[in-house]
């Protein structure tokens, strides 16, 4: 799969800061490149879906883990990135439904 | 959120309409702005939660997040519980 400048920054940024046991990155820009929002603009690397199994996230609400997320991809959301769908969950987790 | 409850212009605005209403929320209760008409909200409201994305859920005035937290609430059972807690959806008898 052909991974561009901002999916290679975002799986950068996400290993070295949470160290995670599984992390999946998929660039799902092309689902909404035809709506209305998004008229004139031209970047194919503007909605993520990130999934991030990772210790940082034991004993965080789901508001704290999105915060660290959207913390750590700061320039990348106040670039070309307008939409980022997070699952964040401790190895604890996994194997739970929801 | 971008668009209006009756006419969503983003899945994730769509899905968060879709959630409340099977929650069994009254579309009376529930107050949207459409961020798309107004830059100024959709940059202040940003700045206000510290929160990057649209859209944004508050309950009684209080921030619960965007989609994806409200969908694991709304699977959890949490929203309902939450929901219930602030009487913006029937109690239990």
């Amino acid at each position: 799969m052909e991974t561009g400048p901002v999916y290679q920054s975002i799986q950068k940024k996400l290993t070295e800061a949470l160290r995670p046991v599984n992390l999946e990155i998929l660039n799902e820009s092309h689902l909404h490149a035809h709506h209305q929002a998004m008229k004139g603009v031209v970047s194919s690397e503007t909605h993520f879906s990130v999934s991030v199994v990772s210790e940082e996230f034991q004993g965080k609400t789901l508001m704290e883990r999105h915060r660290l997320i959207y913390n750590l991809l700061n320039d990348e959301l106040a670039g070309g990135v307008h939409a980022l769908t997070i699952k964040a969950k401790a190895p604890v987790e996994i194997g739970t439904n929801g | 959120m971008k668009g209006t409850p009756d006419a969503p212009q983003c899945g994730f605005s769509r899905a968060v309409v879709q959630i409340l209403d099977a929650q069994g929320v009254d579309a009376k209760q529930i107050k949207a702005y459409n961020v798309l008409e107004d830059q100024d909200l959709r940059n202040g409201i940003k700045e206000y939660s510290s929160w990057p994305t649209i859209p944004q859920v508050y309950l009684k005035g209080v921030f619960v997040g965007g989609c994806d937290i409200l969908l694991q609430m709304h699977q959890s059972g949490e929203l309902e519980t939450l929901l219930k807690e602030k009487e913006l959806v029937p109690g239990d008898l």
